[in-house]
């Protein structure tokens, strides 16, 4: 998860704008990816991180801005001369060819021998665990296999960037899960730069060093997972990654170095200037809280920090965990939360009083 | 199929649709100059004497000519209007199609009229050119229609895959699309060259004084004597048309279990 200073910069955005029409696809993109990242666009549908992965590979024009690869600026070099390959949503594997030729086809130009080209192909091919399979016709395979195919056929070339558009989401559970962890382990042997996107926050949060959350054609926050899930830069960025309850609150007083504010059901508390996001007042001042922060104390346990009595209105039962809806004196809505469930350590029934261990340092404020 | 009556009707159609061309190769074969029953004796007199043609045999050249360079043609144009319908957007498409198109509903009466007169009018002399000229206006819209079928079910993302992997926009048409369209233009071709090859009032209107199949079967249809011989040579094309159909059936299935896809029993 760390990626030192030296590293350079292998994408660059410049205020990236894109027009369809009157249609405002790209509002003002300025970012940075670092060269051997795992970089994810996240965002729900629409939100324009599909334009943003193909104006990288050459497949979408930019209506004014600049992006660079590797520090050249890409304008008018077209997508077959760019040193990125993609992996397409719907595998785009050529139903004509063998996987064989799949995986070669942009060898075709390669002035190295025949020979050479097939260990190549073969060597890709064992690379993504599909040894034995060149010579299967490319229509006859899985889902899963065909993900490979395209994976082996974009990186035989050995690009500077490879992208991945949605790659998994075609993919069943078990599957999907399998492939990020693949996916991960191929990053790091290769050691290109992998540019995903997705519109599941749990893959992002799972495969990547940092992830550019994106709502309407603009970045909402670019940061690693840690922070974007401890500390996410709006509501709305909160609400798409996890889970997380809202309260009212009022800020009495703001020094800067601390924030002092009281928040329904939970008191007064004051907070430190990191715990402040700034910026997304709408609504008036908000407090956050994760549902892992908020814990049941049960018989004789004492809250490390601090302690709220609730009411459980309703128990959804998991088998690894639990989830409460536990409301508060003085909260407008109950707070969501939830519990691993350890041995010896009872479930609460619906109507239960609950003693609620919870830490101001796990609070954020929306101001 | 439930109702007899139903089973009877569809018995019935077969017959009606399938009975005069099974009597081709039964009076090809008859040894009698009239086309009657009772059947007097094989023989096969009449092939000999249809061999013996020379004027059939410069009819069907140039026939085959001419359905071999309209179809070519009306394909090649076929592609370049289902690729450009299939993947652009221009003003004025919507008209631009339906113009293309429309020699396909227009009375071919009035296109070889209109043809007609205005290759008389700029001085262009009539000859087996024109008539291909005048085969490639109505062979068109049928390549379109088929190909733009074709074109319509490919990926884009196969294209930008291949540009992607280092090719340029032609080397992908050549290495990706054409060959995933093939089965399409295998169709095109032959529809075609079909309609190209039993089309009687263009090939009569602008042949001038080239006689091709269709004109020359009509014009020995006044002379009884010949009238066996015809036979012989209707015999001939009914066997090379399913010859031919046989063949493109053939590449169809392979196209589609190469590809993978789904056989909906339909030739286009």
């Amino acid at each position: 998860m760390t990626f030192s200073a030296e590293k350079t910069n292998m994408i660059e955005f410049r205020d990236v704008h894109k027009y369809y029409g009157d249609y405002h696809a790209l509002r003002g993109i300025n970012a940075t990816i670092k060269a051997g990242e795992f970089f994810s666009l996240l965002g729900p549908s629409g939100c324009g991180k599909t334009t943003l992965l193909r104006t990288i590979a050459g497949f979408e024009d930019i209506s004014s801005g600049a992006v660079l690869i590797d520090g050249k600026d890409m304008a008018n070099v077209p997508a077959n001369i760019r040193p990125t390959n993609m992996v397409f949503q719907s595998y785009a594997i050529f139903p004509h060819l063998t996987v064989e030729e799949n995986v070669g086809f942009g060898l075709r130009k390669d002035p190295r021998s025949k020979d050479e080209k097939a260990r190549a192909v073969a060597e890709a091919l064992e690379m993504v665990g599909l040894k034995g399979y060149g010579k299967r016709a490319a229509h006859a395979l899985s889902g899963g296999q065909r993900q490979r195919v395209a994976l082996a056929r974009a990186l035989i070339l050995k690009p500077k960037v490879l992208l991945l558009d949605e790659p998994l989401s075609a993919l069943d559970k078990k599957m999907r899960e399998q492939m990020q962890v693949e996916l991960i382990k191929l990053q790091r042997q290769v050691g290109i730069t992998f540019i995903l996107v997705t519109h599941d926050q749990e893959e992002a949060l799972v495969m990547s060093d940092r992830i550019a959350v994106m709502f309407e054609g603009q970045i909402a926050q670019l940061a690693d997972p840690e922070t974007l899930y401890r500390r996410p830069a709006s509501k709305k960025v909160a609400d798409f990654i996890g889970t997380m309850n809202f309260l009212p609150a009022q800020v009495i007083s703001d020094s800067g170095a601390t924030v002092e504010i009281d928040a329904a059901g939970f008191g007064r508390m004051s907070l430190s200037p990191d715990q402040v996001m700034r910026g997304d007042s709408e609504g008036g001042p908000t407090i956050g809280l994760r549902p892992e922060t908020l814990t049941i104390l049960f018989d004789g346990q004492t809250a490390s920090d601090r302690e709220v009595f609730g009411t459980v209105e309703e128990v959804v039962y998991y088998g690894d965990m639990t989830y409460y809806d536990v409301s508060l004196p003085g909260a407008p809505e109950p707070m969501r939360l939830s519990m691993r469930n350890v041995p010896g350590r009872p479930v609460l029934d619906r109507g239960a009083q609950a003693r609620l261990g919870w830490s101001p340092g796990a609070v954020v404020l929306f101001r | 199929m439930k109702n007899p009556s139903l089973k009877l009707y569809a018995v019935a159609y077969l017959i009606f649709l399938y009975a005069p061309i099974a009597l081709l190769p039964l009076f090809a074969f008859n040894d009698s100059k009239v086309i009657a029953f009772p059947l007097a004796g094989f023989t096969t007199n009449w092939f000999a004497e249809m061999w013996a043609d020379q004027q059939l045999f410069k009819a069907f050249g140039n026939s085959l000519l001419i359905a071999v360079c309209a179809s070519v043609l009306a394909t090649t144009l076929g592609i370049f209007a289902a690729r450009a319908s299939t993947r652009y957007k221009f003003p004025g498409k919507a008209g631009i199609l339906g113009l293309i198109m429309l020699p396909m509903v227009l009375p071919e009466m009035i296109v070889s009229m209109a043809l007609l007169v205005v290759l008389i009018a700029i001085g262009v002399p009539l000859s087996i050119f024109t008539i291909i000229l005048g085969h490639v206006l109505i062979c068109t819209p049928f390549a379109v229609a088929i190909l733009t079928s074709a074109f319509q079910s490919l990926d884009r993302s196969l294209e930008e895959a291949a540009y992607d992997l280092g090719e340029t926009p032609a080397s992908t048409f050549r290495l990706i699309i054409l060959p995933l369209v093939m089965p399409g233009i295998i169709s095109s071709l032959l529809i075609c060259f079909t309609i190209s090859l039993d089309e009687f009032i263009i090939a009569y209107f602008l042949g001038g004084n080239q006689t091709v199949l269709s004109v020359y079967i009509f014009g020995q249809f006044r002379f009884p004597a010949k009238v066996p011989a015809v036979m012989a040579l209707g015999f001939v094309l009914v066997c090379i048309s399913i010859c031919l159909l046989t063949i493109a059936e053939y590449f169809r299935r392979r196209g589609i279990a190469k590809t993978g896809g789904k056989d909906t029993g339909g030739f286009l």
